[in-house]
C-alpha cells in the first residue's frame, strides 16, 4: 500500500519532471512571444538524436562514461542554433499573428520529422549547395539600387535555376560514390541510446526501485529550472527579457533591443527543448516521431500554468504529470478499494490512455474557475 | 429611395447568376467530369473526386470558424470522425435479427453494447451524424468561450480534445473495435453492398448535392448581417463587446455549425473509402484540413472547395510517386501560405492578379476609393437629399 503510493509519487513527479523540462522553453517563448511552437516537439526529437549521435561518436573513447554530460551540451548547441535560424527565417516575420505561427511551425516539425527519415550525406549536399547559390546570388545581386523591382524575376529564375543545380550535381555525387553518400544516416527505425553504466540499474526503498535514469532527470530538471530562473532574475539580457514579456512596446521606447530579446530567448527556449530531447532519450528509444508524443501534453502545462510566472509551469507539469500517472497505474484504485463506487469509476480510467481523458476533464473544469491559467499575466488590457 | 430598390433588383440578379454558376459546375461534377475520367482509364479517380468533395464539406465549416472568425479549430476530426462512427454503426447493424456485427466476436462480446442500439434506425443515424458533433462542438465551445478563452488558447484546447477522444476511441475494443476502427464496405443497405458500384455512384451525387448545400448555407451565413458580426468577432472582439453583442453565442453557434459539416463530411468520407478508424483523429489530419483552406483561400467560400480539391488531389499524385518527398511538399506549403500567400489562391487572384492582367494590358490601375462607398445607394440617396436640404435652407 505504501510502497504502491510511493512509487506512484516518484513515477509521477519524473514524469512531471520530463514534462517541466519540455514545458520550460515553450513556457518562456509563449510567454514573451505569444508565439506557440509546434515544432517545440521537433526540437526535442532533434535533442535525442544528437545524444544518440554523440553516443556514437564517442565509443570506445575514454570519455564514453560521461557521454552524456557531452551529450547534454551538443544537444543544447544544435537545437539553439536551429531554434535561432527558425527565428530568423521564419517566425520574426509572423508576430502578431500567432494563429499563422502556429501553423507555420506546424510545417516546420513535418519538415524536421521527414528530414531525420530521409537525411543522407546527398540530401545535405543538395540543401548546402542551393543555400550557397541561392543566397549567394542574392547577396550579390541585392547590392544594385534597383534590386527591388527586378526582385520577382531574380526568384522566379534563381530558386529552379539553383534548385536543377544542386540536385543534379546531388544524383552525379550519389551515382558516383554510391553506397557511402546515399545511405541514410538514421533511416525511419527508432534509435536506441544506451545510458552510461553508473545511469542503469536504481536502488530500492522499502520495496520500490528508484530508477537512476529518473533521478538523473529528475535532478536534470531542478538545475534546468534553477538555472533558468537564475538567468531571468540576475542578468541584463534576464532583466530585457522580463521586461519585453511584461510590456513589449514600453520596454521598445526605453531602448530594449526586443528583436535581439526575442531571437535570443527563442534560441534558449530551443535549447531547452534539446536538453530534454536528450533527457527522455534516456526513457526509451527514440523515433521521428517521438515528438509529437509530448506536444499536447506540454501545451497543457502552459494552459494550466498561464504565461505570469515560471512557477506556474512547474506546478503545473508537477500535477499533470502526477494525475496523469496516479489515474493511469492502478494506485488510486487500490487506494480507494474501501469505496467502491469510486474505486470502480477510477479502474474505467486506469490505463494511460483513459487517463489523459479524465486529466482532460479536470483541465477544462479548472479553466472555467481560472481561466487564464494558474499565474495569468497581470494587466488592464481589454483583451486580458 | 429608388437607388435603394435598384440595388436590391440588382443583388437578386447578382444572386441568380451565381446560383447559374453552382448550378452548373454541380452538372459538370455529376455529367460531365465521371465519364472522362473513366474514358481515360483513371476510374478509380471518380471514387477519389468524391472523397475530396466530402472533405471539402469539412473544410467548408473549416472557412466559416477560421476564415470568417478567426477562431482556430485543431479538433474538426473529432467532428468528422463523430459523423463517420455514426453513419458506420448504423451501416454493421444491416444484420438479419439477433445477429452482431462480425468484429464483436473475438472480444467475447455476445450482446449489443447500449450504445449501439439506437443506431436500428435510420432517421435516429441521421440525425446522429449532423446533431452529435453539434452538440459536443456547442458543449466544449460554450465552456471555452463563457471564460473569454480564445486565440492560440482555445487551438491548443481543441487539439488537446481531439488527442483525448482519439485515445477514447482507440482503447475501446470492446465497444467500437478499437484501433482497427469499423469497416463500411462490406455492410449491405437497401440489399446493395456499400462497395458495389451504384451505391457509390448514388453516395457521390449525394456528396455533391450536400456540398452545394453547404455552400448555399455558408453563403446565407456570411453574408449579410450575420457575415458582418461574424468578421466582427475575427477583427476586434472587445469592440464588439463595447457595441453591446455578446460574441459568445456567435462563437459557439458558429463553432457548432462547423462542427456539423465535418460530421456529413465524415459520414459521406467514410462511405466512399470504406473505414473509419481512430486515426481520422490524429493529429496531423486536422491540421491539413486547415490548409486546405489557406491554400484555396481563407474567407472565400470557393476558395475552401478549391483548396480541399487541390491539395488532396496534389496530395495522391505526389504520394504515389514521391512518397518521402510530400512531407517536405506538406511542411512547404504550410511555410509558404503563412508567409508568402496569406490570401491563398483566391485573394492572390483577386489582389495581384487583377493588377498583373491590368498592367499587361496597359490599362491603368482604378481609383481606389473607401470600398464600395461611392456605389453605396444609401450614401448616394444621402448625398442627394442633403445636397437639396442646403440648397433649401
Amino acid at each position: 500500500m505504501l510502497s504502491g503510493l510511493l512509487d506512484g509519487i516518484f513515477s509521477g513527479i519524473s514524469l512531471g519532471s520530463v514534462l517541466l523540462l519540455a514545458a520550460l522553453g515553450l513556457a518562456i517563448v509563449f510567454g514573451l512571444m505569444g508565439v506557440i511552437n509546434m515544432a517545440h516537439g521537433e526540437l526535442m526529437m532533434l535533442g535525442a538524436y544528437t545524444t544518440y549521435m554523440v553516443q556514437n561518436a564517442l565509443k570506445g573513447t575514454p570519455l564514453f562514461g560521461i557521454y552524456i554530460f557531452i551529450a547534454l551540451i551538443a544537444a543544447f548547441i544544435v537545437t539553439a542554433i536551429f531554434g535561432l535560424v527558425l527565428e530568423r527565417g521564419v517566425i520574426r516575420y509572423l508576430y502578431g499573428r500567432p494563429l499563422e505561427t502556429l501553423l507555420a511551425t506546424w510545417g516546420v516539425s513535418l519538415i524536421l520529422q521527414q528530414l531525420v527519415r530521409s537525411v543522407s550525406w546527398q540530401l545535405v549536399t543538395i540543401v548546402a549547395l542551393f543555400c550557397l547559390l541561392f543566397f549567394g546570388a542574392m547577396w550579390i545581386v541585392a547590392r544594385r539600387t534597383d534590386f527591388e523591382r527586378a526582385r520577382g524575376w531574380f526568384l522566379a529564375i534563381m530558386i529552379p535555376l539553383s534548385a536543377a543545380a544542386a540536385i543534379a550535381t546531388g544524383n552525379v555525387l550519389g551515382t558516383l560514390y554510391k553506397p557511402a553518400f546515399t545511405k541514410l544516416w538514421f533511416d525511419a527505425r527508432n534509435v536506441d541510446v544506451t545510458a552510461p553504466k553508473w545511469l542503469r540499474g536504481g536502488f530500492p526503498i522499502a520495496g520500490t526501485q528508484f530508477s537512476y535514469a529518473r533521478i538523473f532527470i529528475i535532478v536534470l530538471t531542478i538545475a534546468c529550472v534553477v538555472g533558468v530562473y537564475w538567468f531571468l532574475n540576475n542578468t541584463p539580457w534576464g532583466l530585457r527579457i522580463r521586461a519585453v514579456t511584461q510590456n513589449r512596446t514600453m520596454s521598445a521606447c526605453l531602448g530594449i533591443p526586443t528583436k535581439k530579446v526575442d531571437a535570443l530567448t527563442f534560441a534558449l527556449g530551443s535549447g531547452l527543448a534539446g536538453l530534454a530531447g536528450c533527457a527522455v532519450s534516456l526513457l526509451g528509444s527514440v523515433g521521428p516521431n517521438t515528438g509529437q508524443n509530448y506536444i499536447v501534453d506540454t501545451f497543457m502545462v502552459v494552459v494550466v500554468g498561464g504565461v505570469g510566472k515560471l512557477a506556474g509551469s512547474i506546478i503545473a507539469a508537477l500535477a499533470i504529470g502526477t494525475a496523469n500517472y496516479l489515474i493511469g497505474s492502478n494506485t488510486l484504485v487500490d487506494l480507494t478499494a474501501p469505496i467502491k463506487p469510486l474505486s470502480d469509476t477510477f479502474a474505467f480510467f486506469s490505463t494511460i490512455s483513459m487517463a489523459k481523458v479524465l486529466v482532460f476533464a479536470l483541465i477544462i473544469a479548472f479553466l472555467q474557475f481560472r481561466p487564464g491559467g494558474l499565474f495569468p499575466q497581470k494587466g488592464r488590457t481589454v483583451d486580458a | 429611395m429608388d437607388a435603394l430598390i435598384q440595388s436590391k433588383s440588382k443583388a437578386r440578379q447578382r444572386l441568380l447568376i451565381e446560383a447559374g454558376i453552382v448550378a452548373a459546375i454541380a452538372l459538370l461534377l455529376l455529367f460531365v467530369i465521371p465519364p472522362i475520367l473513366v474514358g481515360s482509364g483513371q476510374g478509380f479517380r471518380v471514387n477519389l473526386l468524391g472523397r475530396y468533395l466530402a472533405l471539402a464539406i469539412a473544410a467548408l465549416g473549416i472557412d466559416l470558424i477560421w476564415g470568417f472568425t478567426g477562431i482556430l479549430s485543431l479538433g474538426q476530426g473529432v467532428f468528422f470522425a463523430l459523423g463517420g462512427y455514426s453513419l458506420a454503426m448504423f451501416l454493421l447493424l444491416q444484420l438479419p435479427d439477433g445477429q452482431l456485427p462480425d468484429f464483436f466476436s473475438p472480444y467475447g462480446v455476445t450482446e449489443l453494447p447500449w450504445l449501439w442500439q439506437p443506431f436500428y434506425s435510420l432517421p435516429f443515424t441521421l440525425f446522429a451524424i449532423v446533431f452529435i458533433p453539434t452538440i459536443v462542438a456547442a458543449t466544449l465551445g460554450y465552456l471555452v468561450f463563457r471564460n473569454r478563452i480564445r486565440g492560440v488558447y482555445f487551438s491548443i484546447l481543441t487539439q488537446a480534445a481531439l488527442i483525448v477522444f482519439f485515445n477514447f476511441f482507440n482503447g475501446q475494443q470492446k465497444l467500437i473495435n478499437g484501433t482497427n476502427g469499423l469497416k463500411t464496405d462490406t455492410a449491405t443497405i437497401f440489399g446493395q453492398t456499400v462497395s458495389s458500384p451504384p451505391v457509390q455512384a448514388f453516395l457521390y451525387t449525394l456528396t455533391i448535392l450536400l456540398l452545394v448545400g453547404g455552400y448555399a448555407l455558408s453563403r446565407w451565413l456570411t453574408s449579410g448581417r450575420s457575415g458582418r458580426l461574424l468578421v466582427a468577432v475575427r477583427d476586434d472582439e472587445a469592440r464588439m463587446r463595447f457595441s453591446g453583442y455578446d460574441p459568445t453565442m456567435f462563437k459557439v453557434l458558429v463553432f457548432a455549425i462547423s462542427a456539423g459539416l465535418a460530421g456529413i463530411a465524415g459520414a459521406l468520407y467514410t462511405v466512399q473509402s470504406g473505414i473509419i478508424t481512430p486515426q481520422a483523429m490524429n493529429i496531423a489530419f486536422s491540421i491539413e484540413m486547415v490548409i486546405w483552406v489557406a491554400v484555396g483561400g481563407r474567407a472565400t467560400i470557393v476558395g475552401a472547395i478549391l483548396g480541399t480539391l487541390i491539395v488532396n488531389f496534389a496530395k495522391s499524385i505526389l504520394s504515389e510517386r514521391f512518397p518521402q518527398f510530400w512531407y517536405f511538399f506538406q511542411g512547404g506549403l504550410f511555410l509558404i501560405v503563412v508567409t508568402v500567400l496569406p490570401g491563398g489562391i483566391l485573394g492572390w487572384l483577386r489582389e495581384d492578379g487583377v493588377r498583373l492582367v491590368r498592367s499587361q494590358i496597359n490599362k491603368r490601375r482604378p481609383l481606389q476609393t473607401y470600398p464600395s462607398l461611392e456605389e453605396d445607394p444609401g450614401v448616394q440617396y444621402e448625398r442627394k437629399n442633403l445636397a437639396n436640404r442646403e440648397s433649401d435652407g
